[in-house]
C-alpha cells in the first residue's frame, strides 16, 4: 500500500526531472548570452554526465553492500566487462580497422549499429533509429555479460562471508583487468589499447545536415538511463525478494530458518547488482569516449564504495546525492584549490597542483567521522512526506501562538 | 493415539567432533504440545537445529508426516510447514514489524491479508507498532513478533526455541498464554525451555534431555512430580 502511494509522485519527479537536464542543456541556445556555466562546455555538464553514470554503479553497490549485507569489491571488475562489451559491440565496421591496427582488424567485424543501419539506413531518421537501437541493446548485453559472469564467479565466491568475499572480489576485478590487457587476446579487447570510435553521449545530440546541434541531448542520455535503471532496482528492493535481501543482511540464521534459500538470494542480487554495474561501466565508457582497461582499477571501487559510505548503507537517494556531492567536488567545486593565486602582490600559500586532493581528503574523513551513517542513514528522501510534515507543523505553530 | 507428526529416531549431531546430541529418540503427535527441558549444553538447540536443517545431522533420522526429512533444506522443511522460533528471537532488527511479519511467510503465495490481522489480534501490540522498526522493539515484544512471524508460514508444527529466554516473569506468562491459545487454535507445538516449571505445567509431554541423550520421559504432569527433575530442574523439591 505504501508502495502505490509513492510510486507515482515518484515517476512524476523523475520525469520533471529529466525535462528540467533537457531545458538546462538547450538554454545556452534558446537564450544567448547566459553566463559561461550554462554553456555546453562548462564543467556543469562534465559533472551532470559522470554523476549520472556513478549514480548508478553507486546504487547497484548499495543493493550488494547495503540491502543483501554482501561485502563486495568488483564493481570496477563488472564495469569493465561491461565498457568493453559495449566497446566491441558498436565500433562500426569502418573503424574497426584503424582501432585494432596492431592486430590487424577485429574479431567480431561488424557492429549493432551497423547491422540496423543495414536495416533501417545510416542516415536521418533510420540512422538515428539504428543507433539508438544498436547503442540500447549493447547496453542490455554489456550488463547481460557484466550479470553472467558474476553468474560464474558467484558460484565459488558466494560461499564466503564478509571480509573473504570482499577479497575475492576485488582479486577477481583485478585478474579481469589483467586479462583485458593480454596482448594474445588482442583481436578482441584491443590488448592494452583503449577502443574508440564507439557512439557516445554526445553522438545523440540531434544535429541537421551540416553537424550544426539542433537539440543537445548528451546529458539527458545517461540521466534517462540511470533513472530507468535506479527505478527498476528501487521497484525491486520494494518487491518480496528485496525484503528477501534485507532480511539475510539483518541476519542470516533467521531467514534461513524463515525458508529462504540464503545462496539463491546471494546470487540473484549479485547477478542483478552486476548487470547494473556492467550497464553503467557501458555508459562510463561513452562518458569517457573511449575503453581502456587501465581505467578500472580497485581505485574505481573504492571511490564508489566512499560514494556509498558517504550516502549511507542501505539508501538509495543518499547514494545519489552523494554522487553528485562527490563528483561535483572532485570534478569541479575543489578545482580552484589546485591553481595558484595572487592577491595583490602576495601568494596565497599551499594553493598549488595537487592541493584538491588533501582538501578533498579532509573532507571525506570529517563526513565519515561525524556522520557515521553517511548522509542518510538507512531513510529514504521522500518529498511527499517532507512536504506532509511541513504542512503538518503549520497549523501546530498556530496553535501555539494562540496560547 | 492420535498419529505422529514428527518422528525422531536416534538423532546425533556434532560439531568437529564433538557430539552436542548422541542418538536422541522421541515424537511428537498432532495437536500436542511436547516440551524439551534440559540445562544448558544438553543438547536440546542442537536437535532443534537439526530437526529444521540448519545443522546436517551426523546421523539418525527425521520423519516429518512420514517422510524422510535428515538433512534437507531449511527452504523444502519450512515449506513441509515446520516453522521455527529461534533461540533469542533473531526478528530482522532493520526491517518493520509489518515486514517481518511478511517474511515469515516468505514461501506463500497466498493472500496474507487474513493471516497478519490473526497475528495481530494475539498480539495487538505489534499492530500498534506495524510500521516500526523491529529493532526498537522491547525483548518482550521481541519475542511475540518471531512467534507472530513463525505463525505466519502457518505451521502445522510449531518448534519454539526459549520463548522465555530473557524476558521479565510477568511477560513469559504471557507468553505461554499466547503458546496455549496457539496450541488450541490447532497448531502442534514442539516446545524447548531451560523455564522447565512453566514448560511442564503447559505440556502434554515432556523429555529431559541430558548430555545429548534422553534422560526421563513421560506427560507434563508426571515430570512435575517426579522427584529428580523436581531436584534438578525445579529448585526447591519440597514447594
Amino acid at each position: 500500500m505504501k508502495k502505490d502511494r509513492n510510486f507515482l509522485p515518484s515517476l512524476i519527479g523523475i520525469i520533471l526531472l529529466l525535462l528540467f537536464v533537457v531545458l538546462l542543456e538547450n538554454i545556452s541556445a534558446l537564450i544567448p548570452g547566459l553566463p559561461q556555466i550554462f554553456q555546453p562546455t562548462s564543467p556543469l555538464f562534465t559533472v551532470l554526465k559522470k554523476a549520472a553514470v556513478y549514480s548508478l554503479v553507486a546504487v547497484s553497490m548499495n543493493l550488494l553492500n547495503g540491502f543483501t549485507g554482501l561485502f563486495s569489491l568488483g564493481q570496477a571488475g563488472f564495469m569493465l566487462l561491461g565498457a568493453y562489451t559495449y566497446a566491441i559491440l558498436t565500433v562500426p565496421s569502418a573503424q574497426k580497422e584503424q582501432v585494432y591496427y596492431l592486430f590487424g582488424g577485429c574479431a567480431f567485424d561488424s557492429s549493432i549499429v551497423d547491422i540496423f543501419g543495414n536495416v533501417f539506413g545510416t542516415s536521418g531518421v533510420g540512422g538515428a533509429v539504428s543507433m539508438v537501437l544498436g547503442c540500447l541493446i549493447a547496453i542490455v548485453a554489456a550488463g547481460c555479460v557484466a550479470g553472467f559472469f558474476a553468474y560464474l564467479i558467484g558460484i565459488p565466491v558466494l560461499r564466503l562471508k564478509s571480509d573473504y568475499l570482499a577479497i575475492a572480489t576485488l582479486g577477481f576485478a583485478e585478474i579481469l583487468r589483467a586479462i583485458f590487457q593480454w596482448q594474445k587476446l588482442g583481436p578482441v579487447t584491443n590488448g592494452a589499447n583503449m577502443i574508440k570510435g564507439f557512439p557516445t553521449f554526445s553522438d545523440f545530440n540531434i544535429t541537421d545536415g551540416a553537424g550544426n546541434v539542433l537539440v543537445r541531448l548528451s546529458t539527458f542520455v545517461p540521466f534517462l538511463i540511470s533513472s530507468i535503471c535506479i527505478m527498476l532496482i528501487v521497484l525491486l528492493i520494494h518487491s518480496s525478494y528485496g525484503r528477501a535481501f534485507k532480511s539475510i543482511r539483518d541476519d542470516e540464521i533467521a531467514a534461513e530458518a524463515m525458508g529462504i534459500s540464503l545462496f539463491k538470494h546471494k546470487m540473484m542480487s549479485f547477478v542483478i547488482s552486476s548487470f547494473f554495474a556492467g550497464v553503467g561501466g557501458a555508459l562510463f565508457a561513452m562518458y569517457v569516449a573511449n575503453a581502456q582497461a587501465k581505467a578500472f582499477t580497485s581505485v574505481m571501487t573504492y571511490e564508489i564504495l566512499l560514494i556509498v559510505v558517504i550516502g549511507g548503507i542501505g539508501s538509495v537517494s543518499g547514494s545519489v546525492l552523494a554522487t553528485f556531492l562527490y563528483v561535483a567536488c572532485s570534478e569541479w567545486w575543489l578545482r580552484f584549490l589546485d591553481s595558484e593565486l595572487y592577491i595583490g602582490g602576495f601568494k596565497v600559500p599551499l594553493l598549488r597542483n595537487g592541493f584538491r586532493m588533501v582538501v578533498f581528503s579532509v573532507v571525506i574523513m570529517v563526513i565519515v567521522l561525524f556522520f557515521s551513517q553517511g548522509i542518510m542513514g538507512n531513510r529514504e528522501l521522500d518529498i511527499l512526506s517532507l512536504i506532509k510534515r511541513k504542512a503538518a507543523a503549520k497549523p501546530a505553530e498556530k496553535k501555539e501562538e494562540r496560547k | 493415539m492420535s498419529e505422529e507428526v514428527l518422528q525422531i529416531t536416534d538423532l546425533y549431531v556434532s560439531y568437529g567432533g564433538i557430539e552436542a546430541v548422541r542418538g536422541i529418540n522421541f515424537n511428537v503427535r498432532a495437536g500436542e504440545i511436547v516440551t524439551l527441558i534440559g540445562a544448558n549444553g544438553a543438547g536440546k538447540s542442537s536437535t532443534l537445529r537439526a530437526i529444521s536443517g540448519l545443522v546436517k545431522p551426523a546421523g539418525g533420522n527425521v520423519t516429518f508426516e512420514g517422510e524422510d526429512i535428515t538433512g534437507k533444506d531449511p527452504t523444502m522443511i519450512v515449506s513441509k510447514g515446520l516453522m521455527m522460533v529461534p533461540e533469542g528471537r533473531r526478528i530482522f532488527p532493520n526491517l518493520t514489524v509489518l515486514e517481518n511479519l511478511k517474511i515469515g511467510a516468505y514461501l506463500r503465495n497466498d493472500d496474507l491479508e487474513k493471516d497478519i490481522e490473526t497475528v495481530y489480534g494475539y498480539f495487538p501490540r505489534l499492530k500498534e507498532r506495524s510500521w516500526q522498526e523491529g529493532g526498537t522493539l522491547s525483548g518482550g515484544e521481541q519475542q511475540m513478533l518471531a512467534v507472530g512471524r513463525a505463525l505466519m508460514g502457518k505451521p502445522k508444527l510449531l518448534m519454539m526455541d526459549e520463548p522465555s529466554l530473557g524476558l521479565a516473569p510477568i511477560v513469559v506468562q504471557g507468553i505461554f498464554e499466547i503458546i496455549r491459545r496457539i496450541h488450541e487454535a490447532g497448531t502442534t507445538v514442539l516446545l524447548i525451555e531451560q523455564n522447565a516449571n512453566m514448560a511442564l505445567h503447559v505440556a502434554d509431554r515432556a523429555y529431559v534431555i541430558e548430555n545429548g541423550k534422553i534422560a526421563i520421559e513421560g506427560t507434563g504432569r508426571e515430570l512435575l512430580e517426579n522427584e529428580k527433575v523436581r531436584a534438578a530442574y525445579l529448585g526447591s523439591a519440597g514447594k
